[in-house]
């Protein structure tokens, strides 16, 4: 074996991994085990948990209206998130397609510059009963009540998106920069229309930027909590919402924690699902290839 | 035959300000291996694209088979295309590559099955069934493309210079079994390229396009033989080209008539036949292929007027195992370009080497009126 693949066949990148493994022990994995302990803890009188291990944390999760509220909680989601990625492919091509891409790129991290709940109340102040819509509605005489268009579900996914759509487009602009458009042209002058060349070459080499996105947006999206405060009404409440509260009005540390593992458990069980597809895929079509080299 | 005829009629193309094609006409035949040649800009690509249906025409028309197809989206041309960066579809193995267009138009799968197991071994590329297109070479990757390209039986085939990414050896093969593929499939290739000696060994005719502008259309032979312009007969090959007068037009045998020019470069008056007849006076451009160039260390014995001979000396040698290319500095400065072709080892006399006294001589038959230059 000669000096160069004995270097290679020993992983020596092992050793410079270490900042990344000290980081992730001490921010995410002790974190993580902190929630799970709390869960199984008795509550406290003011906050903090007894050290009594006990499911009650659990037990009154199972309450059918917390039930209701996460079922909610995945709906909004969801919703936001297709809508999310809904947008992000158009923008994400025509960036990829354009050439003022930096100028484009820069337009979209703009936002970032400004505090989210600052962002937020922009939204309250667009959106509001003596907001900027309902002021310019009424001004042009099409409405003489405010239209209720702050203070529900429809906001909340509003701003959602809002918030979340750069997370979004990023990764499925930068799949879509690598793309060759004239695989498009090819799909053209094969018969295919153009959404045929759409669906059938461009979204599945785009793929794994669509996964990025998903996983991006979904996440941060199901934890999220100021949004459905700040803009939501009463049937908004999500699941980060219930947490907030159980931490700091109710002081039930243990179900706070309880429903921080719904979340933690959700994303990681979306992600790994996410993950999963890609490589059902390749086996699938692996094992088709297997299938077909035996017939012939 | 399966082809179709394609006419194109005064098609022009610009983009902003730069005119990519200027009134194209080309008529092709049905079945026809047919070449677009020209430099890196000349048009050759806009034209074929325009074919495909990826760019429409400023004005002008093309027809297949006399229906006029400006207008129809390129899915629904009876044309298909191999595209120079092979465009593989990157997700998809080599047998869904070539299976694609019959995908698209919701074929049975036993159908494509046998079509796409037929296509595949006309490229011999049955032992690369199900491999992804980053796992094969160029030269298998331009195959996939070509059987993808054949696979819904077009009428036309469009090759946008196919070949330009492989390297040398695998050109000329992979040449060779385009020539067999479109004498096997007969339809009608449209092949753009700006090498001159692919075109010129497989294409039964070729358009020389320069600036957006169509220069010459015709076999070959005809390109090679007889340039239509100076550009023609400085891009096909190699050549001596000079600025001229005529001196003299007189009828010759058959219906030519031979010509004595007065060439200010080559210090004295030369002899060429020609078939058109030109006036005393005239400008025009005068060339003589290098291969047609003789050349030897004695003075040639002749009397014969009909040849011209000229003394020079060897100025560079390049020998290039088949040949040797000569600089030949005539005596009054003037370079000339002399190929010598080796037929036989060490048995033409004394070899010619550097700064020989030698004799450059060339037929009247041998040399040609390019173009009278119009002023």
């Amino acid at each position: 074996m000669s000096r160069q693949k004995l270097l290679a066949s020993r992983n020596y990148g092992i050793p410079y991994s270490f900042p990344m493994g000290i980081w992730f022990s001490l921010f995410f994995l002790l974190p993580i085990g902190i929630i799970i302990t709390y869960s199984f803890m008795k509550k406290g009188l003011h906050g903090g948990v007894l050290w009594q291990p006990t499911l009650d944390a659990y037990a009154q999760m199972l309450n059918p209206s917390y039930g209701r509220l996460f079922i909610r909680t995945l709906q909004v989601t969801f919703i936001s998130t297709v809508l999310s990625i809904a947008i992000a492919l158009p923008c994400g091509y025509a960036m990829a397609r354009s050439k003022m891409q930096t100028l484009l790129l820069f337009l979209i991290i703009i936002p970032f510059w400004t505090n989210s709940l600052i962002r937020i109340n922009a939204w309250i102040a667009i959106l509001g009963n003596e907001g900027f819509i309902n002021e310019t509605l009424r001004k042009i005489g099409l409405i003489h009540e405010s239209l209720p268009l702050l203070y529900n579900q429809s906001a909340v996914i509003l701003v959602l998106v809002y918030m979340y759509l750069p997370y979004a487009i990023l990764p499925i602009f930068t799949a879509m920069d690598k793309f060759d458009f004239s695989l498009l042209e090819a799909a053209r002058d094969l018969g295919a229309t153009k959404p045929q060349s759409m669906f059938k070459v461009l979204l599945p080499n785009v793929r794994s930027g669509i996964v990025t996105a998903i996983i991006f947006t979904f996440i941060p999206i199901f934890g999220a909590y100021t949004v459905p405060l700040l803009v939501g009404g009463k049937d908004s409440y999500m699941i980060g919402n219930i947490v907030v509260d159980q931490v700091t009005k109710v002081r039930n540390w243990p179900l706070a924690s309880a429903f921080s593992m719904i979340i933690t458990v959700v994303s990681t069980a979306g992600v790994l699902w996410m993950m999963g597809t890609s490589a059902r895929e390749a086996a699938r079509s692996k094992a088709a290839l297997g299938k077909q080299d035996g017939a012939l | 035959m399966k082809g179709c005829d394609i006419s194109i009629e005064g098609v022009s193309k610009s983009f902003g300000t730069f005119n990519a094609l200027e009134d194209a006409t080309i008529t092709i035949n049905k079945g026809e291996f047919f070449s677009l040649l020209g430099p890196s800009g000349c048009g050759k690509t806009t034209l074929l694209r325009i074919i495909a249906g990826f760019e429409t025409p400023d004005s002008g028309i093309v027809t297949f088979d006399g229906k006029n197809i400006i207008g129809i989206d390129p899915n629904k041309r009876q044309s298909n295309t191999v595209f120079q960066n092979y465009a593989l579809f990157p997700h998809l193995s080599v047998y869904e590559n070539v299976a694609f267009p019959l995908r698209i138009r919701k074929v049975d799968n036993k159908t494509i099955n046998k079509k796409v197991m037929e296509y595949i071994h006309l490229v011999q590329l049955d032992a690369h069934v199900y491999k992804k297109p980053n796992q094969l070479s160029g030269g298998q990757k331009q195959r996939v493309a070509i059987a993808r390209a054949l696979i819904n039986e077009p009428s036309v085939l469009l090759l946008d210079e196919p070949l330009s990414a492989l390297d040398a050896k695998l050109r000329s093969n992979l040449l060779v079994e385009l020539d067999a593929i479109h004498d096997q499939i007969g339809i009608t290739f449209i092949y753009v390229t700006h090498d001159q000696s692919e075109a010129l060994s497989v294409s039964d005719r070729i358009a020389v396009m320069n600036q957006g502008k169509v220069l010459q259309i015709g076999t070959p032979f005809e390109i090679y033989e007889s340039p239509a312009t100076e550009f023609v007969a400085k891009f096909i090959g190699e050549t001596n080209l000079f600025d001229s007068r005529v001196v003299e037009c007189v009828p010759y045998k058959n219906d030519e008539f031979m010509v004595t020019l007065d060439v200010p470069e080559l210090g004295k008056q030369i002899k060429v036949t020609d078939y058109d007849e030109t006036k005393q006076g005239q400008q025009v451009s005068f060339t003589v292929r290098p291969e047609k160039v003789r050349i030897t260390l004695e003075e040639p014995q002749s009397n014969n007027k009909e040849i011209n001979v000229f003394k020079g000396i060897v100025e560079e040698p390049v020998y290039s195992g088949f040949q040797s290319k000569l600089y030949v500095k005539l005596d009054n400065g003037t370079e000339l370009k002399v190929f010598k072709q080796h037929q036989n080892y060490l048995e033409d006399g004394p070899e010619i080497s550097w700064k020989d006294t030698v004799y450059v001589s060339w037929s009247a038959n041998d040399g040609y009126i390019v173009e009278v230059i119009n002023q």
